[in-house]
């Protein structure tokens, strides 16, 4: 272990630390967080006992789908806005203060177009996520040298087949950076959404919990959100790294 | 041998205005025939279009007025089918190792996986290439990856090879064994060859015929046979005769670099 590694494993756990020790010493009270050593506890009994597995597949599955939509669609779209530079001179305006609207504002609306069942979710998820891979994607394109696509037309590839075989390999380290954004906004959409107005998931279960005082299931619900976001997350980065290094780039 | 492979007649290249300014003629009109076989170079100084040159008979871009043929067909905007191209700038895939890098040269041929393999493996051995067939183009110096972009083209085994300043971004002593190796190269094969320099002891060490271009816009003002046997190497620079070329090369050229100078500071 190098001496970041083992830097950022400490403040991780001097964090840990503190909160067991405010826990215990009372400063943070029972109702309103128990002690991390607990949370833990109720973590694997939560697991081992299979509770919640169905919210918890539910959840997963709408966070996937909303995840491998909007990044299809995203680099799809990216893809063919790069070679049309008017359409994308009139989208840009778009991109650049798409996230300063509230796409939760909207959930009452979704709901009463598609009902109360996963639709909304599984969408407030896709729009939060699509516009990040079609910037992502389009930022990477602009990247790619010159002489790649020259080389392409000089092999006699069509422009699906250099977007296949050269342009979009090239700006993979790019497009898995759109790959890490987009599964973090499907994570906040679709749980988000389940806090809100949903009947099921783990982002109901959370909010009923906390509506009910019941710290033994919140906290072990938030502690799996997070270990999952953060495997998922490190997983991506990993691959990142692996590519960045057999390009000479890191 | 001596059959013209591609023609050039009355080829003029204009950019169309940027924003505000005017068009730039940046080539022609030029009339050039290369013939099938030989090793045909151009030097001319900077900006006078070599490179547009190169891309007009690439068919990467278009002439604005002018005719090209590449074996008695016309060439528009298209890369002719029998016609590889090797530019200054790395182009290789860093994605895929040197071995997947070749093979992609035969990506759009018709051939079988096994032909594939066997082609691409004598080009690797040819271009010096065995030990690292698995390596990624990172872990390879300049020379090597422009080795391996050269691999790519002719496992293709294209008709005509276009080179744009090939080893250009190579070092003095690396530029002059791939000279060697191009040299090799030109006779294994049997392609012509079309190289754009800017180097004259280069043009005139591996060319049997140099053309000579103007200042912008480029025209060909001289046309140079150096009369060298077609079994040659870079020891040719021993020879009086290199000394004589060069400099008629260099008369030449002077000329015309000194009117781009003096462009560059009157309008600076």
């Amino acid at each position: 272990m190098n001496k970041v590694r083992l830097y950022q494993f400490a403040v991780i756990a001097g964090f840990i630390l503190l909160l067991e020790a405010l826990c215990l010493a009372g400063v943070i009270d029972k109702i309103t967080m128990t002690p991390p050593h607990i949370i833990v506890r109720d973590f694997v009994r939560m697991i081992l006992a299979g509770r919640y597995f169905g919210e918890i597949g539910k959840s997963l599955a709408n966070v996937l789908l909303a995840f491998a939509s909007a990044y299809v669609v995203g680099v799809v779209t990216g893809t063919i806005l790069h070679g049309y530079k008017t359409a994308r001179d009139i989208l840009d305006p778009l991109f650049a203060t798409y996230y300063a609207i509230p796409v939760f504002a909207f959930y009452p609306l979704f709901i009463v177009i598609f009902g109360l069942g996963d639709g909304p979710q599984v969408l407030i998820g896709f729009l939060l996520a699509v516009v990040a891979v079609i910037v992502t994607t389009l930022n990477g394109l602009d990247r790619v040298p010159l002489v790649l696509k020259k080389s392409a037309r000089v092999n006699g590839l069509s422009p699906l087949q250099t977007a296949l075989r050269i342009t979009l390999p090239y700006c993979a380290p790019s497009l898995l950076t759109a790959a890490k954004l987009a599964l973090a906004y499907a994570f906040i959409g679709v749980i988000g959404s389940e806090f809100i107005m949903a009947r099921s998931g783990m982002g109901y279960e959370i909010s009923y919990a906390y509506t009910n005082f019941d710290n033994a299931t919140m906290y072990p619900l938030i502690l799996l959100i997070l270990l999952l976001s953060i495997a998922a997350n490190s997983l991506l980065s990993h691959w990142e790294a692996v590519l960045l290094a057999r390009r000479g780039q890191k | 041998m001596s059959a013209a492979q591609v023609t050039l007649r009355g080829v003029t290249k204009i950019f169309p205005a940027a924003a505000g300014g005017e068009p730039v003629r940046a080539l022609g009109p030029i009339d050039i025939e290369i013939r099938r076989g030989e090793f045909f170079a151009v030097v001319g100084p900077s900006g006078c279009g070599k490179s547009t040159l190169l891309e007009l008979i690439a068919g990467l871009t278009a002439p604005t007025q002018g005719e090209i043929e590449f074996e008695g067909r016309p060439i528009k905007e298209n890369v002719p089918d029998g016609v590889g191209v090797v530019f200054q700038e790395d182009a290789c895939f860093t994605w895929l190792n040197v071995r997947e890098n070749v093979e992609f040269g035969l990506r759009q041929k018709n051939i079988g996986p096994e032909e594939k393999a066997r082609r691409a493996t004598a080009v690797i051995d040819m271009m010096g290439l065995r030990d690292f067939a698995r390596s990624y183009p990172a872990q390879l110096s300049g020379g090597m990856r422009q080795r391996v972009c050269i691999a790519r083209t002719i496992v293709a085994e294209p008709r005509l090879i276009l080179l744009d300043e090939p080893f250009g971004a190579l070092d003095q002593q690396t530029r002059l064994l791939m000279g060697d190796e191009m040299l090799r190269l030109w006779r294994e094969t049997g392609a012509t060859i079309f190289l754009i320099t800017h180097a004259l002891d280069e043009a005139a060490m591996l060319a049997d015929r140099i053309v000579v271009m103007s200042a912008r816009p480029g025209k060909a003002i001289d046309l140079v046979e150096t009369g060298w046997p077609r079994d040659r190497d870079s020891r040719i620079v021993e020879r009086e005769s290199f000394g004589a070329i060069t400099s008629r090369l260099w008369k030449t050229l002077r000329e015309e670099s000194m009117k781009t100078m003096g462009r560059a500071s009157s309008g600076a």
